[in-house]
């Protein structure tokens, strides 16, 4: 999985550079969520984008880093949602669950 | 006679990298379709989605020996209906009884048969003969 992560305000902002998230790389993004955790990050920003298409195993990798970070007292926030990316996560609810900004920078200054 | 339908029977080998490949076909599908009067950037998602999830099920459930290196799919578009089959070789689940997601209980997994349902008309999952059917239908009008 292509991923770019730099570390802004106290945030690990992590860029995901693939144009899908489905079930051929998403265990990928969960175990790489699971490693951030494991190794003291608090607080993630996953910017999404660069994805276009969004599956259910994609979202489930998502709800994992979500947990993870919970376990560990973070967050894991999201940005740059693509519409249909994000018709998925009302579809499925989780908006309620996610804290989603427009943009990184908008994510940043909160 | 012009012919009005079009159908795709593909064979491919029962990889998740090949779930992209399957998912642009769905997306062009959905473009090529001239009656269609909704948003069509919305259909060729949910036609992509729509064959990614039941691809993926086909691959993780759908060939517990080994007996077949390929997933099947049919594809069959009409004036009216789209009509996808997936064929598999697992032991079959009543997709009757898949319950709808708990969205408070955040689990990691079993949003796939609920999204497909959520997208499709009509969505049946049939015990054949050799395996099973999965046959999801989407009215285009």
């Amino acid at each position: 999985m292509n991923l770019n992560s730099e570390i802004i305000t106290g945030n690990v902002v992590i860029h995901v550079k693939e144009e899908r998230l489905d079930a051929h790389n998403s265990a990928e993004l969960k175990l790489e969520f699971q490693k951030l955790f494991a190794s003291g990050s608090q607080n993630l920003l996953v910017d999404l984008k660069e994805v276009r298409f969004i599956d259910s195993s994609g979202l489930g990798a998502l709800v994992s880093g979500f947990k993870n970070a919970t376990t560990s007292h973070g967050s894991l926030r999201l940005a740059s949602l693509q519409p249909q990316v994000k018709s998925m996560f009302e579809l499925t609810r989780l908006h309620r669950v996610f804290e989603i900004y427009q943009t990184v920078a908008e994510a940043l200054e909160k | 006679m012009e012919k009005r339908g079009i159908e795709l029977d593909i064979k491919v080998p029962n990889q998740t990298r090949y779930l992209s490949l399957i998912g642009r076909i769905g997306e062009d599908i959905a473009r090529e379709i001239d009656r269609y009067s909704g948003d069509r950037e919305t259909l060729a998602y949910q036609i992509n989605l729509v064959l990614t999830e039941a691809m993926s099920n086909a691959i993780k459930y759908g060939n517990p020996d080994n007996r077949e290196e390929t997933v099947h799919i049919l594809i069959n578009i009409s004036d009216n209906e789209l009509f996808i089959r997936i064929y598999d070789y697992g032991q079959g689940f009543d997709i009757n009884e898949i319950p709808t997601p708990d969205f408070d209980a955040l689990e990691d997994r079993g949003r796939g048969i609920f999204l497909i349902k959520a997208l499709m008309d009509s969505v049946q999952y049939r015990k054949q003969a050799d395996g099973n059917m999965l046959e999801m239908i989407k009215q285009l009008h």
